[in-house]
């Protein structure tokens, strides 16, 4: 079992699993990652760096991939 | 932002286990070998998931390739390429490799089939699904419904299964009648017999339903997906609540990079033309595992080590190993011949669903298009982030377009300090 880190999405803390992909912890939280060009929510998808639904902002860099990406302690994720 | 560059007399582009096999195979004499991958750490999407995935053998292969000065260029995409040269881009900039030979061992992504609601939250890709339960993703008391097509919809079930889900079913749009035509074939295939004996003995209490095709998701407050309704061929519909609806159609090679560089692709577009070592139409490029034909990890394992030994010009060594991956094409036929989706057995389109997530075009924007040059040139269809590599596979079954040949620079979203670099890919003819 991995430990706990703390990471922030849209600025509220959650406790996730160090290493868990950012994309499996956004589905655990029932959160999503961006809003489409016609406005409805969406849900990390393809899981494998291909459909670019699960594109957050990390820190300062937009565009990341929350699938290829793993949930470090103190990340600051924004999903809009 | 810098671009460094390297070279080597032969690069690998992929490091699951075609990629990786090819790159001990090649590199076993002497030559300079370039492994170069996406992920960060190797064993491609079959692999995933830390080194409990792929086992000792991955392990075993990682610290022999170090041991050969094999070098491993982690987190990096080729955006492009050209002969003898590629364009890579990383975290920390670009990279321009100069190689002898190069072997595509690219691998495959799902194929996913639009239906009413598939764009609701909640409603992951099944092998995507599959790579986020490896990364550590819990489902304790979550419902989860997986449907689609294709063995991988039971592995990804059994993985939610293990992870804590209820699986409270699993839907295949293949009639009965084929699978067990595929089943009774598969005594010629021992090792995946047993596998898919054990498999079926883990998901025993899980349905497994034939000639079961999406219809439709439903959301519930909050807008998470809650319900999915299936329908068998006579129209009859079932409903099951979810938590989670796991969705694919079996898997569809990755060619953008041989596209690019002018390989010649199968008339069914399901892989690269090769002949038996892996060379394609292309002098000095070879193509291993997915990229040559959807055929799983021990297809892509021996076609890999058949690439690698033939780009290091020791094609003599590769005769032992010839009947094996004969056999393993075989088995890829088998697989292609059960669960490649047909039109008529797929989720049905309504005018309002959906086609193309990235630029939310609904299938009847497409009523006017001719072809999937004027789909993405008239309505944007397959121009956003995914560049169609999504709604490509959908409009191929659906529409009979022709959209793997497609490909331009640069094959995925660029940063600006990369694509900079661009001119250094031909520098004969830049400005």
């Amino acid at each position: 079992m991995s430990a706990m880190i703390t990471l922030h999405i849209d600025g509220t803390p959650y406790r996730v699993p160090e290493g868990q992909s950012l994309a499996a912890a956004l589905i655990a939280l029932q959160l999503p990652s961006r809003v489409s060009v016609g406005g409805t929510p969406r849900t990390p998808f393809c899981g494998m760096g291909v459909c670019g639904e699960c594109r957050v902002t990390v820190g300062d860099e937009p565009g990341v991939l929350a699938c290829l990406t793993a949930c470090r302690h103190g990340l600051s994720v924004r999903t809009r | 932002m810098s671009c460094s560059h390297l070279e080597t007399d032969i690069a690998v582009i992929g490091a699951g286990p075609a990629g990786i096999a090819a790159a001990l195979a090649a590199s076993e004499r002497g030559a300079r070998v370039a492994m170069i991958d996406m992920m960060d750490e190797a064993g491609g999407r079959v692999w995933a998931g830390g080194p409990a995935h792929g086992g000792t053998r991955r392990a075993h292969a990682m610290a022999t390739l170090e041991g050969r000065g094999v070098l491993h260029l982690r987190g990096v995409r080729a955006i492009a390429g050209a002969p003898q040269r590629l364009l890579l881009e990383g975290a920390a900039g670009a990279h321009l490799v100069q190689h002898g030979r190069l072997i595509l061992a690219t691998g495959a992504r799902e194929l996913q089939l639009p239906f009413p609601g598939w764009t609701l939250p909640g409603v992951v890709a099944a092998g995507g699904l599959q790579l986020m339960l490896k990364s550590g993703l819990r489902l304790e008391g979550r419902r989860v419904v997986v449907a689609g097509t294709g063995p991988l919809l039971l592995a990804a079930a059994n993985t939610a299964r293990q992870a804590g889900a209820r699986v409270d079913c699993i839907a295949e749009q293949a009639p009965r009648e084929r699978l067990l035509h595929f089943a009774l074939q598969l005594p010629r295939f021992p090792d995946r017999l047993l596998q898919a004996v054990q498999l079926r003995a883990a998901l025993l209490r899980t349905p497994y339903r034939a000639g079961l095709r999406l219809q439709q998701a439903e959301a519930g407050e909050g807008g998470w997906v809650c319900r999915v309704t299936l329908a068998d061929a006579q129209g009859r519909t079932q409903h099951h609540d979810c938590d989670l609806l796991a969705i694919g159609h079996s898997l569809l090679p990755e060619l953008q990079l041989a596209a690019l560089l002018g390989c010649r692709l199968r008339d069914d577009g399901q892989g690269v033309t090769t002949d038996a070592f892996g060379a394609t139409s292309v002098p000095g490029l070879y193509a291993a595992g997915e990229a040559a034909g959807v055929g799983g990890q021990r297809k892509a394992w021996i076609e890999g080590r058949i690439a690698g030994l033939a780009a290091a010009g020791r094609l003599d060594e590769t005769e032992a190993l010839l009947p094996q991956a004969d056999k393993e094409r075989r088995y890829a036929a088998l697989l292609q011949q059960a669960f490649a989706p047909r039109r008529e057995e797929s989720p049905a389109l309504t005018p309002e669903t959906i086609v193309c997530r990235c630029e939310d075009v609904p299938l009847w924007q497409l009523a006017d298009c001719a072809s999937w040059r004027e789909a993405r040139l008239q309505q944007r269809c397959g121009m956003g982030h995914c560049q169609g590599r999504l709604c490509g596979g959908a409009l191929a079954l659906h529409r009979g377009w022709r959209t793997g040949a497609d490909t331009r620079i640069p094959i995925v979203p660029t940063r600006l300090d990369t694509f900079i670099h661009l001119a250094q890919l031909t520098p004969g003819d830049s400005p």
